[in-house]
């Protein structure tokens, strides 16, 4: 799935535009429109999310600290970042060489490989748990054990997130203009020189912003290690796990409080590699 | 092609409306049973614990076999005795409620959603039973024989979280009750569980079949569970065995129609089947422990006796019991969940 | 960078092995092992009652939602893109937020606000039932599958710009016409794409949805849910993989869809 990106009309164009429009805005949807796509979104994304940060603030900012401050959950938290971190470092090198020789390398039934990245997006999770765990759970073929076992969830969302920083990078490495390599190689750089200082710092923002989305979706994935994790309190048991239990013993204010924490992390991370990735990119710009 | 879109979609979203419809469908795909719904037939909701669904496999098809069956369709929901309990009480609706133990069908009658008297007739609610018991791998490796030999070191118990599930309540009773001489010294029983739970305790499956699987799926060395859940996973071939310590726990099983239902009638027929002669050899059967004294005679060789059977109501019955031990914030035992897990 | 054939084979190597064993080898697994008995045994088991229950259910979620998330989806699209207000960067925001959040969290704020002791808990005593019930389901579907129209038709507005709506609004034609003749025509495959998305995500949502739906077999199950349920309630493990294996051809077919549907989109614009 390709991210796309919305980038802003040519401002000459969007002055000229300007000036053309007519007092209808001729493909605008009006203040009604605006007015409609405002509510549709309160009522079906803001409201249930204001609805958990109030839940989750019940007893105060020291009822939510003491929640998150809990020892399970605690633990789910550091589970869950933990073994997310890891996902994504490891997509981050894999993923760009994966994005790599997409791109810059030609097989047979490279377009088959190609189209197969974007399975994990279109699978269902509770599918992929079971597929995964029919390959290293109780019944492998290989005799390989891995369910109940933080390398078992390592496994399960390298699966789910692996389209995130391919997808990402593939776009720029087609974009990427090769005169500047083989202006490089002429000059008598080696392939790691240029790799470091041409290839990479073009790439990074790129990267950055795919392990992120990557990052993020591993923190909230739930289908995939459900069943494969074996939710074991304090070993492997994630955030979303916790925060499922606690809803179904009715603890409401310490599953809202972990998953206030949650959506903040997300939120964090994104922002920041946002922001690391947009300065990046402005530097190549200036770079030239 | 945006308007083919459009009516292919109402075409689809129409289909779809008419199939789920036909609701409650059974997912075994030996019968046919409850495929199509009879014009003006019942439909009964049928809300249980974990594990009774091997039995209500046999008694549903009969009881649709009698007079007062006939036409009659059943939707059943299987899970954690207090997770059901909850989702009744929050507004699922239904007609028939078979929980693990009696406090969660305390929590409707608070609610008002069974009447008071439920459990006031010859049965006192209860259709059937089991015992607590101990599952091994097969040739019991680590020779548990025992509660004690639950604290050899080295060995992981599996049995579910008390706070959702009725099965675990009744597997740390069992062994709570031999250590406490029937209660009478709660210090050395609340010591033993905390023993047991803090070392030798370490998945927290929701309910008690899926404990079943975890073990299944080669966690842990022991199983606590209901007898009729080894019974179970034994006829299916799995490669293990069951052990009933000498003293254990009467396990009852509590049955009510919910005052709230929209087909009463067939509803309380339904629970009456439950208890006859013809139901209850098929709960015998499925390998839970008949109320029918005849019955169960009769089943000897599944359901030998313990050398002491150990009930609720030697302890006080279940509206001393569930606060003592498993109030969220008070119990005893609850505290050394908490303390081990939480 | 003019990389040495071996260090290109083994990049190649890498890039393959990882995949295969990742990707393909578990899916390959899961078809062998459904079809290992042959094609009736996995036929049995996908038409037993409470599955075709379970795909109709899940078929009418889906059936629901994306005329939902089209109609609202176009329309945010327009504000985002042709609107002129200020804040579009926190619509833009909250566009992309489903995407951070997790199902588990989308099921809890659910029922938060709509559960019977939640925020709007007193709709439940007018009868009409949001968790545990088909609403609450539709709602969970439609927050996971808000960003994909909306993120996949708002380029394409750019694109296009909007020269061929104002020729259309100085020869007379109305807004609806000029939606209905202009606008719509020129999205279409940035919107098909959009739904084959919608429709991937809705058939695959899990965790928002186990925890609003009743989980009543033949009633209130998705596949998805089905699945689940035959693995962990039915010890029935082969009804587990026959009923993955109907999600992953649906997956394929959907992953079908979207290649030549980007194709056709990049061709088109």
């Amino acid at each position: 799935m390709a991210a796309p990106t919305t980038t802003p009309a040519h401002p000459a164009a969007r002055a000229a535009s300007k000036r053309r429009l007519s007092r209808r805005t001729a493909g605008g949807v009006g203040p009604i429109g605006l007015g409609v796509a405002t509510l549709w979104l309160s009522l079906i994304v803001l409201a249930p999310l204001a609805a958990i940060t109030i839940k989750s603030f019940e007893n105060g900012l020291g009822g939510f600290v003491d929640a998150i401050d809990a020892p399970a959950a605690r633990a789910a938290l550091l589970v869950t970042l933990g073994v997310s971190l890891a996902v994504a470092l490891i997509n981050v090198v894999l993923g760009t060489l994966i994005a790599w020789v997409l791109v810059r390398d030609d097989f047979r039934g490279k377009s088959l490989v190609n189209a197969l990245i974007d399975l994990p997006f279109a699978l269902p999770t509770i599918v992929a748990s079971i597929v995964l765990l029919s390959l290293y759970g109780p019944q492998s073929p290989f005799d390989i054990q891995l369910n109940a076992t933080r390398p078992g969830l390592v496994v399960a969302l390298l699966f789910v997130t692996l389209p995130f920083v391919v997808r990402s990078v593939q776009p720029v490495l087609i974009e990427l203009d090769r005169e500047v390599e083989q202006a490089a190689a002429s000059l008598g750089a080696s392939n790691l020189t240029i790799f470091r200082k041409i290839v990479l710092p073009t790439l990074a923002p790129a990267v950055l912003g795919g392990a992120g989305l990557a990052f993020t979706r591993a923190i909230g994935e739930y289908g995939s290690v459900v069943l494969i994790g074996g939710g074991i309190p304090k070993e492997t048991e994630v955030a979303s796990q916790y925060i499922q239990k606690q809803i179904e013993i009715d603890r409401f204010v310490n599953a809202a409080a972990v998953s206030v924490t949650l959506l903040l992390i997300a939120f964090v991370v994104l922002f920041t590699l946002r922001t690391l990735g947009g300065r990046a990119a402005r530097r190549e710009e200036h770079a030239g | 092609m945006r308007k083919q879109a459009i009516s292919s979609a109402f075409a689809a979203a129409a289909l779809a409306v008419g199939l789920a419809a036909c609701g409650g469908a059974s997912d075994s795909t030996s019968d046919a049973g409850d495929a199509a719904a009879a014009d003006g037939g019942v439909k009964l909701g049928l809300v249980a614990y974990a594990v009774p669904k091997p039995g209500f496999d046999q008694l549903i098809p009969a009881f649709q076999k009698t007079d007062a069956g006939k036409g009659v369709t059943f939707s059943q929901s299987y899970g954690a005795s207090g997770d059901q309990s909850r989702k009744v009480e929050a507004g699922l609706e239904t007609d028939v409620v078979n929980f693990s133990v009696e406090p969660d069908v305390t929590r409707l009658v608070k609610a008002g959603l069974v009447d008071e008297d439920w459990n006031q007739d010859a049965n006192k609610g209860l259709a059937f039973g089991s015992v607590v018991t101990i599952v091994v791998r097969k040739g019991n490796p680590k020779g548990i024989k025992d509660w004690d030999d639950l604290l050899k070191s080295g060995v992981e118990v599996v049995t579910p979280n008390p706070f959702s599930s009725g099965s675990a309540k009744w597997n740390l009773l069992a062994p709570y009750a031999d250590k406490s001489n029937g209660g009478q010294d709660a210090k050395a029983g609340v010591a033993f569980i905390d023993q047991l739970v803090s070392d030798h305790v370490k998945v927290q499956p929701k309910s008690g079949r899926e404990a079943t699987e975890t073990f299944l799926q080669g966690a842990g060395d022991a199983l606590l569970t209901y007898e009729n859940e080894a019974l179970f996973i034994e006829r299916q071939g799995e490669d293990v065995e069951h052990v009933t310590p000498p003293v254990t726990f009467k396990i009852e099983n509590p049955v009510a129609v919910l005052s709230t239902s929209k087909h009463p009638e067939q509803a309380k027929a339904f629970k009456d089947y439950l208890y006859s002669p013809e139901g209850q050899e098929l709960w015998a059967k499925a390998g839970f422990r008949p109320v029918d004294e005849a019955v169960l005679a009769k089943y000897k060789a599944d359901f030998p006796d313990p050398e002491k059977l150990w009930t609720i109501t030697d302890l006080g019955g279940w509206g001393e019991v569930d606060p003592a031990l498993f109030d969220p914030d008070n119990g005893s035992i609850a505290k050394i969940y908490n303390a081990a897990t939480s | 960078m003019i990389l040495t054939r071996r260090t290109t084979l083994s990049l190649r190597v890498v890039a393959l092995t990882y995949l295969g064993i990742l990707v393909a080898l578990p899916i390959v697994l899961i078809f062998f092992r459904t079809f290992e008995d042959g094609f009736g045994a996995f036929w049995d088991q996908i038409t037993t009652p409470a599955a075709i229950s379970a795909l109709s259910l899940s078929l009418l979620i889906v059936a629901i939602v994306v005329p939902i998330n089209v109609v609202f989806g176009i329309v945010t699209a327009l504000a985002l893109v042709r609107g002129r207000f200020r804040g579009r960067g926190v619509v833009q925001a909250i566009v992309d937020l489903p995407f951070a959040v997790s199902p588990i969290v989308v099921g809890a704020s659910l029922i938060l606000l709509w559960g019977s002791g939640g925020y709007f808990g007193f709709l439940e005593s007018t009868g009409f039932k949001v968790i545990f019930a088909l609403p609450g389901m539709i709602l969970a579907t439609i927050f996971v599958t808000l960003p994909f129209v909306v993120r996949e038709v708002e380029p394409v507005l750019h694109e296009i710009g909007e020269e061929q709506e104002q020729a259309a609004a100085t020869l007379g034609a109305s807004r609806w016409q000029t939606f209905w003749r202009v606008t719509l025509p020129a999205i279409r495959w940035g919107l098909t794409y959009g739904v084959v998305l919608t429709v991937a995500r809705s058939l695959g949502e899990f965790g928002a949805v186990i925890m609003v739906s009743a989980g009543i077999s033949g009633e209130s199950q998705t596949l998805t849910l089905l699945v689940h349920s035959r693995y962990i309630d039915d010890h029935n493990t082969f009804g587990a993989y026959s009923a993955s294996t109907l999600l992953m051809v649906l997956a394929l077919i959907t992953l079908l869809a979207m290649t030549v549907l980007d194709q056709k989109r990049t061709k088109d614009v």
